[in-house]
């Protein structure tokens, strides 16, 4: 109890909560209890209200006009770079590129960074446990130029073998493409050895975190990784916008992905000369309400002590842990020590799809299905998962709901 | 508990589920055909012996899926053998409408009755495709279709 005590007075769930409107609906007559957190978060008032206040006060497009508008949303736009560059603890605001996704950011590595430098034979490193975002734009690379995928296992607790890592560099790896926070098993990997290790043998490191933005406190030159990707609305801010951190003698070695308006340095009839990074890689009009989103998003997880906010999702982990160990029908997928705030588990004789139906009817939102990890269901020989994700305004009561909904689904199903 | 919930989980599906009809591999099979729902990733295979009046001599499915795709995989499988395809067609059109929530037609009152079982999935519409995917894998199987994807 004292435990609690400590985190409670560091931050306050509950309180937080008030930030979320959508946290006090029900659905079917029941409190909502929402624990799909890794596919999407909630929003708290604080960026729709930032959104929404400078949609009607401070809108046009940016890097264009020279009217009073254009000129305050580019300020805007480009203060939201400073502060996802602040977030990341990167060295210079023209190292972040903002995307429309965490996919988009890996798409964009795959063809600006990878295409040119592939050769067929080559390889790129990458684990079981990735997301499809971080797998198929390198499929993409073997079905087109013949490169190599060299897969590294996770142990059985979904732990990360660093030396597994090192085993897979060889002289013919270009890039290794690993995961910051597993969005099915939690596993939190170790980032910063991945990339001395790599470093070491010459090879860049590109790191998902979509899942590790979230639950870890990132700081890429501490990581030294040369590529990490995030998306906004993991991160309690909007759809359509994430952002590439990439180290700047890397970005500019790079050439366009998209191409369009706003990357361009001059166009003739005959040729193309590009703008310095980050602008050379945002071809197009931006999404420049949902930059600002993004800003207040960040804003407002840095407004906490981001370690409580850790320690308090650790310890509904931990508590969920604890609730679900009395069901022998159930097993946990994912048990590596240090692990993130995410819990997945397939149940005996009941499938992820009619669990869920059932803790949905209770009012508990959770993921089921294979969770866009595909090869790591392989791993795992199951054909999906159920998931409970946990984000910051997640209560210990919540919980609670959640064994109390699966006890019941087990009455039903079982 | 919730009424639509007890009325998706009833007993009849629980143990079609448990126990499903027809399961396993046919010998012989004229017709064969796999299913896969990529939400899920939940596969069904349905093998049919057709013969040469056009009924359905034997049926079997095999797979792995959630209880209302396995339940309805071993329903079917029940109501479809020994029928002409015509007939089948008319009941998986019923069927159709039915795990839709919409007016059912051309049913005779016995296949209504046992097909009722499953009427209980139109109040949960992100689970339509679980029940309709082994009947879409029969169907491509009579069409001579090798795979078919919940639509």
């Amino acid at each position: 109890m004292t435990a609690q005590t400590k985190i409670a007075s560091a931050f306050d769930p509950v309180a937080a909560r008030a930030d979320f409107e959508i946290l006090s609906k029900t659905v079917y007559g029941k409190p909502l209890v929402y624990l799909d957190n890794g596919a999407s978060a909630q929003k708290p008032r604080q960026v729709l209200d930032a959104m929404r206040d400078f949609a009607s006060s401070e809108y046009a497009n940016v890097h264009r006009g020279v009217h009073y508008l254009s000129a305050r949303a580019t300020d805007r736009y480009e203060a939201a770079r400073r502060t996802v560059q602040k977030f990341l603890n990167a060295a210079h605001e023209d190292e972040i590129v903002f995307t429309k996704g965490g996919t988009e950011a890996i798409n964009l590595v795959a063809y600006s960074y990878l295409v040119p430098r592939i050769q067929p034979g080559d390889e790129i490193v990458l684990t079981v446990m990735e997301h499809h975002s971080n797998i198929v734009p390198w499929h993409f690379l073997r079905e087109r130029q013949g490169a190599v995928l060299k897969w590294v296992d996770v142990r059985d607790d979904g732990s990360l073998d660093v030396e597994a890592i090192d085993a897979a560099i060889g002289p013919k790896t270009k890039l290794v493409a690993v995961t910051h926070v597993s969005n099915v098993l939690g596993t939190v990997t170790p980032l910063k050895e991945i990339a001395a290790r790599a470093h070491a043998k010459g090879v860049p490191v590109l790191a998902d975190g979509c899942q590790g933005a979230v639950h870890e406190i990132v700081d890429v030159r501490d990581l030294d990784v040369d590529f990490y990707v995030l998306t906004a609305h993991k991160l309690y801010g909007p759809t359509g916008i994430g952002a590439l951190y990439c180290k700047r003698a890397l970005l500019k070695s790079m050439r366009p992905f998209n191409g369009g308006g706003e990357m361009i340095r001059e166009v003739t009839r005959d040729i193309v000369t590009y703008a310095d990074p980050p602008a050379r890689f945002e071809a197009g009009t931006p999404p420049i309400i949902e930059s600002v989103g993004l800003a207040a998003a960040l804003d407002y997880m840095q407004s906490f002590d981001r370690a409580a906010v850790r320690a308090h999702e650790h310890d509904l982990l931990t508590y969920a842990r604890e609730g679900v160990r009395p069901f022998n029908w159930l097993r946990v997928i994912g048990d590596a020590p240090g692990k993130a705030a995410i819990l997945s588990f397939e149940a005996d004789g009941m499938h992820a799809h009619d669990l869920a139906t059932i803790l949905d009817r209770e009012g508990v939102a959770v993921r089921a299905g294979h969770h866009c990890a595909q090869p790591l269901m392989e791993r795992f020989g199951v054909a999906s998962t159920t998931r409970a994700s946990f984000a910051l305004y997640n209560t210990r009561a919540e919980v609670d709901a959640l064994i109390a909904a699966l006890a019941k689904a087990r009455k039903i199903l079982g | 508990m919730d009424d639509s919930l007890r009325e998706l989980y009833q007993d009849v599906i629980l143990d079609h589920s448990k126990h499903p009809r027809h399961f396993g591999k046919l010998e012989g099979a004229t017709n064969t055909a796999q299913g896969h729902n990529p939400l899920c990733g939940d596969r069904v295979t349905v093998q049919l012996i057709v013969d040469e009046d056009d009924r359905i001599a034997d049926v079997k499915f095999e797979g792995k899926g959630c209880a209302i795709s396995q339940a309805s995989a071993s329903l079917m499988t029940d109501m479809i053998a020994g029928r002409t395809v015509a007939e089948v067609e008319q009941v998986m059109g019923g069927f159709l409408n039915l795990v839709k929530g919409e007016t059912v037609e051309g049913l005779d009152e016995d296949d209504r009755e046992r097909l009722d079982v499953m009427a209980g999935v139109s109040a949960f519409p992100m689970r339509v495709k679980c029940a309709t995917l082994a009947w879409h894998t029969m169907k491509s199987a009579l069409e001579g279709g090798e795979t078919a994807v919940s639509e």
